[in-house]
């Protein structure tokens, strides 16, 4: 009973979404504005790059080229003929929220028993379809001509993945401007900031040109799945970030920085974004303010955790594929001088307290700013990195006859548990930083803005009051006492 | 019969009169609830409070006029009314739903006529209030009778065939008003609903407002025409800066704020050597040559007095009548102070 209840629900929900999705469709398709380029062009582009295709083949073998390039052409321009039109996509979606606002013909429809999912699914997929459909026309009309005038076809994985990504790249290209749509107060802007998604567009298709020159097409297949990812990270901010209010009541895009530092000085002085401002004082953060935000960034540091293990998993999965020939390092040798030395390989700082010290620093900052722009997925990313190559050093050491476990506890270990969980919390902190646009909002009634404030009080808290802290001792340990460590394990002298 | 069956019929009468009564209290409470109950309703944009803890109850087969200057409020209070924006804190109740716990349930029974009608312009008329009749849960066949019976009632069954964009203000004013109406909904929220229409047309929408009280729907009206409000409302609330600063229905703010009924009483001569008498008999607020104007606590009582006064004076006494007090002195009064 439950269940034939619940599948009802659904069919109601899809159903009533699928009324926005007609309107929309059949007002894009009165539009001759839009329709009429997207199928001229569908129709006149494919036979465009059928000659150039035919002209590149040509061209190669007369001039003794082999003939692999022009054939590696072929496909290529069968990715540019699917992107074609779907470049349309975006001029659409761009306007679907800010467009009706500013036409006055959104409050109606925000006014229905229409909720935000199914506003928001029905402009999306209105969007979309006219573009695809005459993306997968152009491929149709493309092969169509290969085969009738070269008699070339292209395989079944290049045909599927040809199609996957035109769809995936849609997908990504539609919910992205959704999103620009619906936090823009003007067509204008919105068209301005369509260049955040056409750009990084742009420059994949051109990755892909060079994938299929070296028809990679493995690789092609981990960028469906990735951008499959982005497109989920994308419709879920943007579900989160759609407010009828801010839809309907922000007349101007303009950027009220008094307001931003005082909201960021009012969490920054609070114990919690729910609570009002207190006296501020040490005692109370390292009593009331701290255990709250390691709560709230529990599943963070979770995450953050699991993602180190499995970085050093991967770091000796890859030393097994790809281990150092022969024994370049022998523990004996080690010496004093050798740690003082470390700056004349280039990329590693100099052995002092300052320069590690400025150089963790550094590297944690970095991450929370590239949290930001990725979700806080990069933040993490960087902080893999250092633990896949221990694991890769961890395995290449036991490949030597040499205790793995040992070489981590003497050298990573000593200064390692200050610095790892001073790491681990800042980068769980910058991760909460840039999956707040994406992520539930644990406090009820702050606006994702204002919950981004917020998480960004949080990462500073965390950062000045237990990382900063934590590094500095780590940085005294590590140049003092690991190398000391280091040197009495191994009986280097 | 057995005893079994005695007493089960027994207990059968009384489960179903307990039920029956249970169920007539309940009905009893509903009919006196309001269909729109806001309790201390507060909305805050960042550092402006558009709404300040207002509170309001409209039951089902009344008319609310809101009145109020420009950015005083109405339109933030009548979108929290219709689960468009969330409030900051308080209480709304709309058709028996929470409007924040449940936006969707209280928009399905609210039909909302924007400040600006919002048409699709592409579309024809049929056709776009076949989309909200079916965004409305309406089936094909109440979508096409009530679309078709609204736009005859309205006067414009002539221009179906056109395409939104070739009608006037006031038919698209029409138009974004038979949309809030077609699903019948038990509320009404109406923002100018009779603004760039002609009197006839206008006409047509007072009837359509009284006839939907009539049926028992519970409307709350923003206008800024101080006639149609006295001639539609049951009850006035005046909004100021996100505050209700008096309610009540007309003649109570009339009398409230403007004191007792003000007659004009006019004669045949100079008053001259009358007035001073006049004055020790009735409490004068202005005079003429031929005329003057006092407030009458009692009308009835006093007004005869004066007659015959006037009478026995050998005054002869041309008119002598109430003078009407609009509802704009009492709205000028009230947003003045």
């Amino acid at each position: 009973m439950a269940t034939i209840a619940f599948g009802q629900k659904q069919r109601t929900w899809f159903s009533e979404a699928s009324v926005l999705l007609r309107r929309e469709l059949v007002d894009t398709l009165r539009d001759w504005r839009i329709i009429l380029p997207i199928f001229s062009l569908t129709l006149f582009f494919p036979f465009l790059m059928n000659i150039t295709a035919s002209m590149a083949a040509d061209w190669v073998v007369r001039y003794g080229g082999a003939p692999i390039i022009g054939e590696r052409i072929i496909p290529f321009l069968l990715m540019v003929v699917g992107f074609f039109p779907l470049s349309f996509s975006l001029v659409i979606a761009l306007e679907v929220f800010v467009g009706e606002k500013e036409r006055k013909s959104l409050e109606p429809l925000l006014a229905s028993p229409l909720s935000d999912g199914q506003l928001y699914f029905g402009k999306a997929l209105a969007s979309m379809i006219p573009p695809l459909a005459a993306s997968y026309l152009g491929i149709v009309v493309y092969l169509v001509g290969l085969r009738v005038f070269r008699g070339w076809q292209p395989s079944f994985e290049l045909l599927v993945l040809a199609v996957l990504l035109t769809t995936v790249k849609a997908l990504v290209m539609v919910s992205g401007a959704v999103v620009i749509s619906s936090q823009t107060t003007s067509v204008r802007a919105a068209n301005l900031l369509a260049s955040f998604i056409i750009i990084p567009m742009a420059l994949l298709l051109q990755g892909e040109s060079l994938i299929m020159f070296w028809a990679r097409y493995d690789v092609l297949w981990w960028i469906v799945a990735a951008l499959i990812v982005v497109n989920v990270l994308l419709v879920r901010m943007g579900l989160q970030l759609f407010d009828r209010e801010e839809l309907l009541g922000r007349e101007i895009d303009e950027l009220n920085l008094r307001y931003v530092w005082r909201t960021f000085k009012g969490f920054w002085v609070s114990a919690s974004p729910d609570s009002p401002s207190e006296r501020f004082s040490l005692r109370r953060i390292y009593t009331r303010d701290l255990p709250a935000i390691l709560r709230r960034m529990t599943p963070a540091v979770w995450a953050v955790s699991l993602s180190l293990v499995a970085a050093m998993v991967v770091g000796g999965l890859f030393a097994a594929q790809h281990p150092i020939p022969g024994r370049v390092w022998s523990p004996q040798s080690l010496t004093p001088d050798a740690f003082r030395n470390a700056p004349a390989v280039g990329f590693l700082p100099s052995f002092t307290v300052g320069a590690v010290l400025s150089n963790n620093i550094r590297s944690l900052l970095l991450a929370g700013i590239v949290a930001v722009f990725s979700f806080g997925s990069i933040a993490v990313v960087l902080l893999m990195a250092p633990m896949g190559i221990i694991g890769f050093f961890m395995y290449q050491v036991a490949q030597w006859g040499l205790n793995p476990w040992l070489f981590f506890a003497t050298f990573v270990l000593p200064h390692g548990i200050f610095e790892l969980p001073a790491a681990i919390l800042a980068t769980a902190a910058a991760l909460r930083l840039g999956a707040v646009v994406i992520a539930r909002s644990t406090h009820p009634r702050v606006t994702v803005g204002e919950g981004w404030l917020a998480a960004l009080a949080d990462f500073c808290k965390v950062f000045v009051f237990v990382t900063l802290p934590l590094l500095v001792i780590a940085a005294i340990v590590e140049v003092n006492l690991t190398l000391r460590v280091v040197l009495w394990a191994y009986g280097a002298h | 019969m057995t005893s079994t069956a005695t007493s089960f019929k027994k207990y059968h009468r009384v489960i179903v009169s307990v039920w029956q009564n249970c169920y007539n209290q309940a009905e009893e409470k509903l009919e006196n609830v309001g269909m729109i109950e806001a309790e201390k309703l507060t909305k805050k944009f960042k550092d402006f409070t558009a709404v300040d803890s207002l509170s309001l109850s409209v039951p089902p087969g009344q008319v609310l006029a809101l009145l109020g200057p420009n950015g005083a409020g109405k339109t933030t209070t009548v979108r929290m009314l219709s689960a468009i924006l969330t409030p900051t804190s308080g209480r709304v109740t709309v058709a028996g739903f929470d409007a924040v716990q449940f936006p969707q349930e209280v928009r399905r029974r609210v039909g909302m006529l924007t400040e600006l009608p919002g048409l699709y312009l592409r579309m024809q008329a049929m056709e776009y209030l076949d989309f909200f009749g079916q965004l409305y849960g309406l089936s094909a066949s109440q979508r096409l009778a009530r679309s078709a019976a609204l736009l005859s009632r309205f006067g414009m069954a002539d221009a179906v065939d056109k395409r939104l964009s070739e009608y006037s203000k006031g038919m698209r004013q029409k138009l974004a008003l038979i949309r809030s109406m077609l699903h019948n909904p038990s509320v009404l929220l109406l923002d100018e609903p009779t603004s760039a229409m002609d009197p006839q047309s206008a006409r047509l929408v007072r009837d359509a407002i009284a006839d939907l009280r009539g049926e028992q729907h519970a409307i709350i009206l923003c206008t800024h025409n101080l006639v149609e409000a006295e001639e539609l409302a049951d009850r006035i609330a005046i909004i100021r800066r996100g505050k209700i600063i008096i309610e009540g229905t007309a003649a109570a703010l009339k009398s409230e704020l403007l004191g007792p009924p003000l007659m004009e009483l006019t004669l045949n001569a100079p008053l001259d050597g009358l007035l001073p008498d006049l004055q020790q008999r009735v409490q004068v607020v202005e005079q003429g040559d031929v005329w003057v104007r006092y407030q009458s606590e009692n009308p009835a009582v006093e007004n005869p007095r004066l007659l015959r006064w006037l009478t026995e004076a050998g005054v002869e006494v041309v008119t002598l009548g109430q003078v009407t007090r609009s509802l704009e002195d009492v709205y000028l009064r009230v947003v003045a102070e």
